[in-house]
């Protein structure tokens, strides 16, 4: 027997074009609301992804090893040995892209007008690099040349507060080994800035050699901060490790940053939702011109069963009606959706709100993200979803009684 | 009222259609509802939290302090000018503030520190932190040589109740600053900027230390209400129209992230709101157009019976008129009953907390049951009805009644 199904597309897709302004209207919906599905998770993605980036950058790294009292307590005490040759070589694997030691204790620093408290963060500028922003945000002077370059650097927001500029030296007050109080002129040879304003007047950084030996700490370190290919998926990283410092906390930036951490998830949570309501209400409209579709021809589905069509047939004939509306609103919401973001991929600046943005620990430049899963999953809910609530009136299309259906009009 | 009965009952012609329709709008209501009282609810908190817990809805300032916080940058006579604004206004939450910046040492540790220095008996009334001390005491009106510290500072530089700080600083006159204090009292507030780096001394105490004579950096004025605060603020404009060197903020101008981070909010929630509103428009729009077509012939008898085409538009309108209402009392009524469900138990998903610390906001959030939340939603979803109902309505303008009736 041939199959039928062409036939059946061919019928249902003249059906459909019976009534184009009914049609037209549901396609418009069901665009509208795919591109909205697409558009809104594809900025709320690229503010996300930015946020993580963006502190992944801030010193945060994917994964950083401490001595087990110093997240509580960020001082010189809680201080760690370099790491031995057992940790180097973990550390060395190909799975992590770079990895670097640094200095991170609390400190004053005063020019001659104005003090505030910083982080003083000592660094090996060549390892750092491949880790933090600082390399890439130096827009006066230079970065530190190495580990044991005299001289700090400082964010621009930093240095207009404490009313000085490059080349001027500032005074670091900080504690040492021994907790005694020492302090010590740097000059200023470099400034940066950031996306931040929090990050421009959070740290202070000099080369780490310097710190260990104004600090008087020998060869020791606070942290060991490393970034792996993926922040996504660190657990098993996380376990080898750990293997290899047993006695040191080895943990993850979303634990060193829950409010960072916790937005990836409310974010996946968020998109899911915001797609499915924009469905439910699509699919009130869906349902509504499918049924009137299917009562208005009562009478010619009657006829065809009573010539002998069968009605899974019937039923077929709506769904695939169904399926044609929904695959061509798909595509024309796709594309509207494709047109809308790539005008905008270089970025929308927002800075019109960039200090409520800063609050949320966002920049004020958000580029939108695109991601494959992102728009499969609302293309399959749209499909799928929609193929179940078209089944109502596909079902009530099937159940009719022939004579019924022909005699009454 | 012929017209309205005429309406009514062509709705229930097709009772299912009438009723999916009602049910777009009844769902896209109610989620309206529902995330605009959540969103005003969480503003209030969020604004009220803010200004309660530190920066007051006022602050008198030296001009220029709010751009550069700089020790020299303060006033002379600071207490005088607090008690005449007090009496001026009639209101006691009326308090002074002066800010500096030491290096503060215990017997182990040393952290650098923000110092405020304020008046005991009065900070209570323009701040929550007073009364958020979770050890020990709050400062006491005596001006000893006393302070109370944040939680998180505390632990870090290892102090307790009764344990002696060093602090070091630069005064105004660019001296050196020093002194001795004894912790009186540990205070947890919840914002973690508060907790790790603040230390409050008596006004007075810090003056003498910072050889700040009789001048502060601020007046912090505390109202019950916004809405109190705007009478508050031109009075005071008022009070201080003869001192150039002052200037009166708003809680915009001292959060300027916090009024920013609103609207950020508000208008992405806005793009979201449209987007419901303009697919429950389509939705309408289909309904009605297919309710108009199929009634063709019908309308060509009314029409040739010596209807005039505006008055059958009017039925037309009054139908989606009377099923946008009935979507907007159902939408409201299942709205509010899911906003004062959680106004009672509180709504919250996982990971709120992390960012309800952010933006000092508790775990949990009382979506608002008022007038504003429950009918702004459904009212611009009943105008989108309308809208969308009058392409449809005009369509009859031009039909042309022997035609129409030979439509089948």
């Amino acid at each position: 027997m041939q199959t039928p199904f062409l036939m059946l597309s061919t019928i249902a897709w003249r059906n459909l074009w019976r009534n184009y302004r009914r049609t037209l209207i549901m396609l418009l919906a069901i665009s509208v609301g795919v591109w909205a599905m697409i558009w809104m998770t594809a900025l709320m993605r690229g503010m996300v992804d930015q946020m993580i980036k963006g502190s992944i950058n801030n010193l945060l790294g994917h994964i950083q090893i401490h001595a087990p009292a110093y997240r509580d307590d960020p001082s010189i005490v809680n201080s760690i040995e370099p790491p031995g040759p057992e940790l180097t070589d973990s550390l060395n694997r190909p799975l992590i892209k770079a990895w670097t030691s640094r200095i991170r204790v609390p400190a004053v620093i005063s020019s001659e007008r104005e003090s505030r408290g910083v982080t003083l963060v000592g660094i090996d500028p060549a390892a750092e690099a491949a880790l933090s922003f600082l390399s890439e945000s130096i827009t006066q002077g230079s970065n530190l040349a190495s580990a044991d370059a005299p001289g700090v650097v400082i964010g621009r927001k930093l240095a207009e507060r404490l009313e000085t500029r490059l080349g001027k030296r500032i005074v670091l007050v900080s504690q040492d080994s021994d907790n005694t109080v020492v302090d010590r002129g740097f000059r200023i040879t470099g400034i940066f800035e950031a996306e931040l304003q929090t990050t421009e007047l959070a740290y202070a950084f000099v080369g780490r050699d310097r710190a260990q030996e104004f600090l008087n700490m020998a060869d020791q370190v606070s942290e060991i901060s490393l970034i792996s290919d993926d922040y996504r998926n660190l657990t098993h990283l996380l376990e080898n490790i750990q293997a290899t410092a047993p006695d040191l906390e080895v943990i993850s930036w979303d634990q060193v940053d829950p409010y960072t951490g916790s937005m990836l998830a409310v974010m996946d949570g968020f998109i899911l939702v915001w797609i499915i309501v924009v469905f439910l209400a699509l699919s009130f409209g869906l349902v509504n011109t499918l049924a009137m579709a299917v009562f208005e021809r009562k009478r010619e589905l009657g006829l065809l069963q009573a010539l002998g069509m069968q009605p899974g047939y019937i039923l077929l004939q709506v769904l695939i009606e169904s399926v044609i509306l929904l695959l061509l609103g798909l595509l024309a919401g796709n594309l509207l959706a494709w047109l809308s973001i790539v005008p905008i991929q270089d970025g929308i600046d927002l800075s019109a709100i960039g200090e409520g943005l800063e609050l949320a620990g966002m920049s004020s430049i958000l580029y939108p993200v695109v991601e494959f899963s992102d728009i499969a999953r609302a293309n399959l809910v749209v499909i799928v979803l929609g193929i179940l609530a078209s089944l109502l009136p596909a079902l009530r299309a099937a159940r009719h009684v022939p004579v019924d259906a022909i005699t009454r009009p | 009222m012929i017209l309205l009965r005429l309406a009514w009952r062509n709705l229930w012609r097709s009772p299912r259609r009438t009723l999916l329709t009602l049910g777009a709008m009844v769902f896209c209501n109610t989620i309206l509802v529902f995330m605009i009282g959540l969103q005003l609810g969480m503003y209030d908190l969020m604004i009220n939290n803010t200004l309660r817990a530190f920066s007051g809805n006022l602050q008198i300032q030296a001009t220029g302090y709010n751009e550069k916080p700089q020790m020299r940058r303060s006033f002379a006579d600071a207490t005088q000018l607090a008690q005449r604004v007090r009496d001026h206004i009639n209101l006691d939450s009326v308090s002074a503030r002066a800010t500096g910046f030491a290096l503060a040492s215990s017997q182990t540790r040393s952290y650098g520190v923000q110092v405020l220095g304020v008046q005991p008996a009065t900070e209570a009334l323009v701040s929550t932190l007073p009364g958020l001390i979770k050890q020990g005491s709050y400062l006491s009106p005596d001006d000893a040589q006393t302070a109370v510290v944040g939680s998180v500072f505390a632990r870090n530089i290892k102090v307790d109740i009764g344990d002696e700080l060093t602090l070091v600083g630069s005064g105004k006159d660019g001296s050196i600053a020093a002194t001795v204090v004894t912790v009186v009292g540990i205070f947890d507030s919840g914002i973690s900027e508060l907790d790790r780096n603040l230390l409050q001394m008596p006004l007075t105490v810090f003056q003498d230390v910072f050889s700040l004579g009789n001048d502060a950096h601020k007046i912090v004025i505390s109202a019950a209400n916004l809405d109190a605060a705007v009478k508050v603020e031109s009075e005071i404009s008022a009070l201080i129209a003869d001192h150039p060197d002052l200037t009166l903020l708003d809680w915009q101008t001292l959060n300027p992230g916090l009024q920013e981070a609103i609207q950020a909010d508000f208008s992405s929630a806005w793009f979201m709101y449209g987007v419901l509103i303009v697919l429950v428009g389509f939705s309408v729009l289909n309904t009605v157009l297919m309710s108009v077509l199929e009634r063709t012939r019908e309308f060509g008898i009314v029409l040739a019976l010596g209807l005039t085409p505006g008055r059958v538009g009017w039925v037309v309108m009054l139908e989606s008129l009377l099923m946008g209402l009935a979507g907007f009392s159902i939408g409201a009524a299942t709205g509010a009953a899911l906003n004062m469900y959680f106004a009672i138990n509180g709504f919250s998903y996982s990971g709120m907390q992390e960012m309800g610390a952010r933006f000092n906001l508790p775990a949990e959030f009382y979506p608002e049951v008022s007038l504003i939340a429950l009918t702004l939603g459904p009212g611009a979803i009943l105008i989108a009805t309308l809208l969308a109902a009058i392409y449809p309505a005009l369509r009859i303008r031009g039909l042309q009644p022997v035609e129409a009736m030979r439509a089948v």
